[in-house]
């Protein structure tokens, strides 16, 4: 039994590490000695940096790595902010309408919003914010759901009690927000700013379709890009992979414990 | 100026709750209700997409949907990442369960089998090209292992490559399931698996009769995840191969026809069906769901 267990999770492990690995050793390996070695073999010489510095320089990755960073801030830190205040709203206090907006938040979950597309681009062409980092940012924002669980869940751990103590102090109800709930919402917005992060950073679809423009490029569609003039020099793709890769490693290397609690809270319950 | 602790706290009470509600609402109703409302409204339109003006052309964008087989053969590529959701589910189960009780490097384990479902999606599309490219990955470990007869064209065959697509499919998104999974089976209280070990009962009868009735419900999300993440399969076919060879999926056909061939009503009609075809699902889903209680 014991033995099974372990030879499936050999096997499991992998697949999971075979086909990044193989694009490891490629992305170190010059062009002739991709040519003639199987893909399974390790590179020649592990500091034969040509295909990245290649990939990196001439894919324009630096400006991908700039979008991608400029447009990850913005977005996570209003959707934080967006995420946490209708949730502090409608924990606290009981209003005409706080069902309402409940029910219409739940609602909008049921609605997968590749289906919508086509219309919401005619929204944001519009609002004229298609080729602009907002087109991104704001979408990023505004289809965030996850997060106002996340956050509806973390506030009814807090006392209520808290609040009105702070309230006999003569604190208004935005200080409350600010200087009470926010610091104790720590652990709901570092789940936060993962998931979202995660899916930021990964997104292909949002950036391809509303920033065509090449100097909007992101990691995604930077990458993207290698397809048609490097299709036949693997090596730089390889590279190219790596280098969109590694940050997503390191992050994932040092929170992954944050990490695995953000994904379990996000999606449960 | 303005001072919030001016106010009593009833008058607070009601600033607090405009200005908060405000930008979230408008931000949802935006993005979310009004895309419903219009892509309704084009769906019975002829409407380019830039044109000034739209005729309105009743049913006919739905007629076309459903009379020309060429439509409707997406969803029948949807079916193929639909069925590979549940060999993802069974995997994850069967790791998150076996990972749950003690074993050697748990934790390599855990983050090697997830580690997929974090990386790029555009990054994944070009590990899969390479994997499944003639003389690749895939065709040098069959080769290794004797094989070799095996080999096909996986991305140019029509009959294969939609198997090869949701097998990437598969190896992306089986550590999402993995490690939703894994916290739910976590949050069940060990003493029942103490009482069930004194009882006698197998790793098997543990599995059957205490971790899947726990972890029914979160069972049962994933599967609706399944039913709109299958339909929405984009980045994988897009990515490696564009949709050609009879990969089309629904996504990329709205697309193509919305942007590339300026048929907005016609794409509208379709994510129309779209969205009904989820709705339908996820409502009998639910309704299942409670009869069971």
């Amino acid at each position: 039994m014991s033995t099974f267990k372990y030879a499936t999770l050999i096997i499991g492990a992998i697949i999971a590490l075979l086909p990044i690995l193989v694009v490891f050793f490629a992305s170190f390996k010059t062009k002739q000695e991709y040519a003639s070695t199987s893909p399974l073999l390790p590179p020649d010489n592990w500091l034969n940096f040509a295909n990245y510095t290649k990939a990196f320089v001439d894919g324009k990755m630096l400006l991908g790595f700039a979008n991608t960073t400029f447009i990850l801030v913005i977005s996570i830190v209003g959707a934080t902010l967006t995420g946490s205040m209708i949730a502090f709203v409608l924990n606290r206090f009981q209003f005409r309408g706080s069902k309402l907006i409940m029910g219409a938040f739940l609602l909008a979950t049921l609605i997968p919003s590749v289906t919508t597309q086509v219309a919401t681009f005619q929204i944001v062409n519009a609002l004229d914010l298609v080729n602009t980092h907002w087109a991104a940012i704001i979408l990023y924002l505004g289809t965030d759901i996850i997060a106002v669980y996340i956050f509806l869940q973390f506030l009814e751990s807090i006392a209520p009690a808290l609040d009105e103590s702070a309230m006999l102090d003569g604190a208004s109800y935005f200080t409350i927000y600010w200087k009470i709930i926010l610091p104790l919402l720590k652990p709901a917005i570092v789940t936060v700013i993962i998931v979202k992060g995660i899916n930021i950073y990964n997104d292909f679809y949002i950036p391809f379709l509303y920033m065509p423009k090449s100097g909007l490029q992101v990691i995604s569609t930077a990458l993207f890009k290698f397809k048609g003039p490097y299709g036949s020099q693997w090596e730089v793709i390889c590279a190219g992979i790596m280098i969109a890769i590694i940050p997503t490693l390191i992050i994932f290397l040092i929170l992954q414990k944050y990490i695995y609690n953000g994904f379990t809270n996000g999606s449960v319950k | 100026m303005f001072k919030l602790s001016n106010y009593n706290y009833s008058t607070q009470r009601k600033i607090i709750i405009a200005a908060f509600s405000a930008i979230p609402m408008i931000l949802l109703i935006t993005f979310s209700y009004l895309p419903v409302f219009n892509m309704f409204k084009y769906s019975f339109t002829d409407w380019n997409g830039y044109s000034k003006h739209m005729d309105y052309v009743g049913f006919a964008n739905y007629k076309r949907i459903f009379s020309e087989p060429e439509y409707f053969a997406v969803f029948k590529v949807s079916l193929y990442y639909f069925f590979a959701t549940f060999v993802q589910m069974g995997l994850a189960l069967y790791f998150a369960t076996i990972l749950s009780f003690s074993t050697r490097f748990k934790n390599f384990f855990k983050g090697v089998l997830f580690f997929p479902y974090m990386l790029n999606g555009v990054a994944i599309g070009f590990i899969f090209l390479f994997f499944f490219r003639p003389d690749g990955t895939l065709d040098t470990l069959l080769n290794a292992l004797g094989l070799g007869h095996y080999i096909q064209l996986w991305l140019g065959n029509p009959n294969i490559i939609n198997y090869s697509l949701a097998g990437a499919s598969v190896w992306r998104y089986m550590g999402f399931n993995f490690i939703i999974f894994l916290g739910a089976i976590s949050s069940i209280d060990r003493d029942v698996y103490e009482a069930a070990d004194i009882d006698g009962a197998n790793r098997w009868h543990q599995f059957r009769h205490i971790i899947l009735p726990s972890i029914g419900k979160i069972v049962q999300l994933n599967i609706i995840l399944a039913v709109s993440g299958a339909i929405s399969a984009f980045d994988i076919p897009y990515i490696m191969v564009g949709g050609s060879n009879g990969s089309e999926t629904f996504v990329i056909q709205t697309i193509d026809l919305a942007f590339k061939y300026s048929k907005l009503g016609l794409a509208s009609a379709m994510a129309v069906i779209l969205l009904f075809i989820v709705v339908i699902v996820t409502a009998a889903q639910r309704m299942l769901v409670k009869e069971e209680k």
